[in-house]
């Protein structure tokens, strides 16, 4: 390896992870604001200018509060937990395509290994409530297990039939498959199961189940504080942010836009997902635990297995 | 010189864990330390916990199995969506073949009432 | 005496049955009700509720002190609408002193009870919007949008008997203050209208169009009318299930005989049936606020002067009697019993959260916990009510 292209490679490893995850802590201060804009109210704006530097002082407060580790809990698997999400969010900004020339890293079947790495929140979250070992966790913990688990299926086969379409696992290559048109208008039904799916995969209300504050009171992070705490909290947005990435690069064309192409147009798209996460958990009540599994075995995955039988009859002939 | 992409995303991982469990590490040592027994007691509405290991519900063991043979048939989809347009045909007739054997499965699972919550 | 948690020992457990403990320390049992929940996964085989975290005993401690103390009192039982307390009481004087009361002072007394009406059902509408969306989820946005209105109600409130909440407006024979001005007539107009609307174009619509609302609420927690009649439910519990009794209606008091309105009903017995009585006699309150702006009396505000010193009111010795009024959370009730002193005998309160309560283990059976949550929260108990 030569020198040069090795520190332009660490630089902009740098640069993304940067911003992703500057990303991710200014999520929760959208998240906020608009909620409050939502609902009529101010949010934050005593801290620094537009309340911007709350996130700050939040994360500051959290990792110097108090860590309590209740006496029944698994003390190694409680450590282990909160960082599992942050970590696949790392690993997952390696491998999107931010622009042409702006991907860390393309494997041949990024694709997989993608859906991979994402799946690992999954476990986070039933090993959190496992943990734990008190009922509230455990009932969050086993809801996680059921719906994360239900929801990848139709996940992966809105994916495929996107990886019909570019007919590569690459995700450089499904980026460039949608330089005229992007597939959210070619691939319609995959696109609005996979939109629902990631609501579930990322424990976003109205599909927050296994917190359900009224219910299962913190669900699976019931047991957790201080910077443990934290990372739950982050990892939820900093998944957001890596999801709505995702959908951009699945469905709506990553960098390619009217006008010059460029990362900015992946900036802006992705902005708009993440507003859009924001805008539906604050204006719709949660499903309940088992309408939300009834309409991903018998709505998405019939839908999304005739999708793609469609998709590749289309592809066939067309 | 390209860089192999696996060791890029093994690098990323490496940096994630080492950010994540650093963080945590060190937020060990920060905040000060006063644990006492009602304290470190669990969360339960205000009682003393009871017993939290219990059988857990069938229907989740049911999800679980069905969530296998679904997976599986997804990880069978992908390299044949990479693959559909060299072989055309064979390859939609092959895949038509393999989901109406699942869906046998499938309508089994439906009309003895594994998708049903109860 | 045992303390909390006594008799209920967890380590005993069967099969893929789980006791769970939820309350009083949890945030979505409406204060501090306890409830011993059997589930098998998610399904809620038993439901057990455990009261009495509020009491604070106060039909004993009304026997200690006279009746113009007894009011304010009575207030803090139902904290949501703390004038339909007193009210009964005081009702339940007149009758027993028989004593005549002011034909303004009724009027105002309707008035302010809808107004306390408006006030609890919004804060019933916004928590149920909590206890379906979650503390942190869409219910927020509906809960801010009731304690934006609950919020003007209180005002008109506070301009009128000088505090937000705890009003202790009424008095035998009449009321302690006059409507404070024509600004405030308009203001209160204002506020009917604004409710109006916002059922109109908020409440309903979101009803209506909203999938995840439906999905949540029809045909959950259905209550049939015999059982409603069984358990002596009342307000828009019953009247949820398709039983139009409503004691404005049933046992006209104060104006209530000489304004119009409707019985609102729902056929449904479901969660989503209790929510719409709800919201639909919304407008109702308004109707009637309307028209009693529109006719009310001029004349003195009480035919007693208002009481200064507290041992001003006697009852004659052996009187029994019963009045009750339409609370918002259903027929609210008092029985004194009188001894010929400046005090009651005894009080007994016959509290419409407590008798919708007892419906709740009957109804849950069945059902899974989020509709569990749903399910108290469309019976709309207040625990200073039921425990007294």
């Amino acid at each position: 390896m030569s020198g040069q292209p090795l520190l332009i490679f660490a630089a902009k490893a740098v640069g993304i992870l940067a911003v992703v995850l500057t990303a991710a802590t200014y999520a929760t201060w959208a998240e906020r604001r608009v909620a409050a804009w939502i609902q009529d109210r101010i949010g934050p704006n005593k801290t620094g200018p537009f309340g911007l530097l709350q996130p700050i002082a939040d994360v500051l407060k959290l990792f110097f509060k108090e860590e309590i580790v209740p006496s029944p809990v698994d003390p190694l698997l409680h450590f282990i937990t909160p960082g599992i999400i942050m970590t696949g969010v790392i690993a997952a900004t390696a491998l999107i395509p931010f622009a042409e020339n702006l991907t860390l890293a393309d494997p041949p079947v990024g694709v997989l290994l993608l859906l991979g790495i994402s799946a690992l929140s999954g476990y986070s979250v039933i090993l959190a409530g496992m943990a734990s070992r008190t009922k509230y966790s455990l009932l969050g913990s086993l809801r996680a297990a059921a719906q994360v688990v239900s929801y990848e299926i139709p996940m992966a086969l809105a994916i495929a039939s996107v990886v019909l379409m570019a007919g590569s696992l690459s995700l450089v290559d499904i980026v460039k498959a949608q330089s005229h048109l992007p597939f959210a208008i070619t691939q319609p039904i995959a696109f609005i199961i996979y939109l629902i799916a990631v609501f579930a995969e990322t424990n976003r209300a109205p599909f927050d189940l296994p917190e359900a504050e009224s219910e299962l009171v913190g669900g699976y992070h019931t047991e957790y504080s201080s910077m443990r705490f934290a990372w739950f909290f982050a990892g939820e947005y900093a998944h957001v942010v890596i999801a709505s990435a995702l959908i951009t690069t699945f469905f709506l064309g990553g960098w390619y836009g009217p006008g010059p192409d460029g990362v900015w147009w992946f900036a802006i798209k992705t902005l708009f997902f993440v507003y859009f996460f924001l805008w539906v958990r604050w204006t719709y009540p949660r499903t309940r635990y088992d309408q939300l599994m009834k309409f991903a075995w018998k709505v998405l995955i019939p839908l999304g297995l005739l999708n793609i039988l469609i998709t590749a009859l289309i592809k066939i002939w067309g | 010189m390209k860089i192999n992409p696996y060791f890029v995303v093994l690098l990323m991982t490496v940096v994630g864990l080492v950010i994540a469990y650093g963080v945590l590490a060190i937020s060990m040592f920060l905040g000060k330390r006063n644990p006492y027994r009602e304290k470190l007691n669990p969360y339960e509405s205000g009682v003393k916990p009871g017993r939290w290991d219990y059988k857990a519900n069938i229907q989740y063991y049911l999800t679980a199995l069905a969530f296998l043979i679904f997976d599986i048939e997804v990880v069978f989809m992908y390299p044949w969506a990479v693959k559909v347009m060299d072989l055309k045909f064979f390859a939609f007739i092959e895949m038509l073949i393999f989901i109406l054997i699942l869906l046998v499965g499938y309508i089994y699972i439906w009309r003895k009432g594994g998708l049903e919550w109860q | 005496m045992a303390g909390i948690g006594a008799g209920f020992e967890v380590e005993h457990q069967e099969g893929d049955v789980l006791i769970l403990n939820m309350g009083p320390q949890h945030p979505s049992t409406h204060g501090v009700l306890r409830l011993i929940l059997k589930i098998s996964g998610e399904k809620i085989v038993d439901c057990q509720p455990d009261i009495g975290f509020l009491h604070r005993g106060v039909e004993k401690l009304t026997e200690s002190l006279n009746y113009v103390q007894i009011p304010p009192i009575l207030e803090r039982n139902d904290y949501l609408s703390p004038m339909s307390n007193a009210l009964a009481f005081v009702l339940a004087l007149e009758k027993a002193g028989e004593v005549e009361v002011a034909e303004r002072a009724k009027w105002i007394r309707t008035l302010f009870a809808e107004l306390s009406r408006i006030g609890s059902h919004m804060v019933a509408i916004g928590t149920y919007s909590l206890d379906l969306g979650g503390a942190l989820g869409g219910g927020t946005s509906m809960f801010m949008q009731t304690f934006e209105i609950r919020e003007k109600v209180l005002a008109l409130m506070e301009e009128f008997t000088g505090t937000r909440f705890h009003v202790n407006l009424v008095q035998v024979g009449g009321v302690r203050y006059d409507i404070p001005g024509a600004e405030w007539v308009k203001k209160t107009r204002k506020l009917a209208d604004e409710v109006d609307r916002w059922v109109f174009d908020n409440l309903l619509p979101m009803m209506e169009a909203s999938p995840v609302f439906r999905a949540r609420t029809k045909g959950v927690g259905y209550l049939s009318p015999e059982m409603a009649k069984l358990y002596g439910v009342s307000g828009p519990v019953i009247r949820g299930s398709g039983i139009a009794y409503d004691v404005r209606k049933a046992e006209p008091y104060d104006a209530y005989d000489k304004v119009e309105f409707d019985v609102v009903v729902e056929e449904g017995g479901d969660n989503y049936s209790r929510w719409m009585v709800r919201g639909r006699e919304l407008l109702e309150s308004t109707k009637i606020i309307r028209q009693v702006l529109d006719g009310i009396p001029t004349g003195p505000i009480a035919s007693r002067p208002p009481v200064k010193a507290p041992v001003a009111f006697k009852l004659p010795k052996d009187k029994e009697v019963y009045a009750r009024v339409e609370s918002p959370r259903g027929e609210m009730g008092a029985f004194v019993v009188s001894d010929g002193t400046t005090k009651p005998y005894r009080v007994k309160l016959r509290s419409p959260s407590f008798s919708n309560l007892s419906v709740l283990p009957h109804l849950v059976r069945g059902l899974t916990i989020p509709d569990l949550i749903a399910t108290l929260g469309s019976l709309d108990p207040v625990f200073g009510d039921v425990d007294r």
